[in-house]
């Protein structure tokens, strides 16, 4: 019983955060200006960072959670050298 | 997922409905980012999915494997301080990178530095007159 709770719960979950990387997709290749599609790929790395948890709930490995962490470390520095990159034109000044 | 074999009904429950709202959290969010009309709304809707978004799916994560391992395990600790503390740096940055674009361009939708200097002087004005006016 409780593992086709947890099975179709997610099962679920997954479909409800690849729909979430597809909306942050969509925003990513129409954002009218730079920083929209800068706001679009924070976003995709959450969706993406959230999504490597629950394949760890489905597998029952703690491996994923790693590559969470690393997913998220990832993603504050990609965003906010890019935030840096629209305010001043360069990265490292 | 023969794995979550021996987990109690509770557990499952409580599991599941952790998932389901963390994932249906973010899934506002990301429709949220894809529908709001300006970059300065949509700069307020991920941060559902890096709030109670990450926070239920990750509590559900740590309620799942103290379960089935039947030892507390916390490590998703570091992944929720470490969201919770670096989303509001990064938004803070690009919206100001994104102001000071605008401002460069002269786009009509946001204020002037000027007109901002200008409201506040009038705001801390009317708050001194309505002091002078409760003393007097």
């Amino acid at each position: 019983m409780s593992v086709t709770i947890l099975f179709w719960s997610v099962t679920l979950a997954q479909f409800f955060l690849a729909a979430a990387a597809l909306c942050c997709g969509a925003r990513l290749f129409k954002g009218p200006r730079a920083q929209d599609r800068v706001l679009a790929l924070d976003a995709l790395y959450v969706c993406a960072m959230l999504l490597l948890i629950t394949f760890g709930i489905r597998t029952g490995s703690t491996l994923y959670f790693e590559a969470a962490l690393v997913i998220s470390l990832l993603g504050f520095v990609s965003t906010s050298a890019l935030a840096k990159f629209l305010m001043r034109g360069e990265v490292i000044e | 997922m023969s794995h979550a074999a021996e987990l109690p009904l509770w557990a499952a429950l409580l599991v599941a409905f952790l998932l389901l709202l963390g994932a249906g959290l973010t899934l506002l969010g990301a429709i949220g980012l894809l529908r709001l009309e300006s970059f300065y709304k949509r700069v307020h809707s991920p941060t559902l999915g890096t709030t109670w978004g990450t926070g239920g799916i990750l509590l559900a994560s740590m309620l799942f494997f103290s379960i089935v391992e039947s030892r507390p395990v916390l490590h998703e600790l570091l992944i929720a301080v470490f969201v919770t503390v670096t989303t509001p740096v990064t938004l803070m940055l690009l919206a100001r990178a994104a102001l000071f674009r605008d401002r460069t361009e002269k786009n009509p939708e946001v204020p002037t530095f000027a007109a901002v200097v200008e409201r506040s002087c009038e705001v801390v004005a009317r708050g001194m007159n309505n002091d002078e006016a409760a003393e007097g």
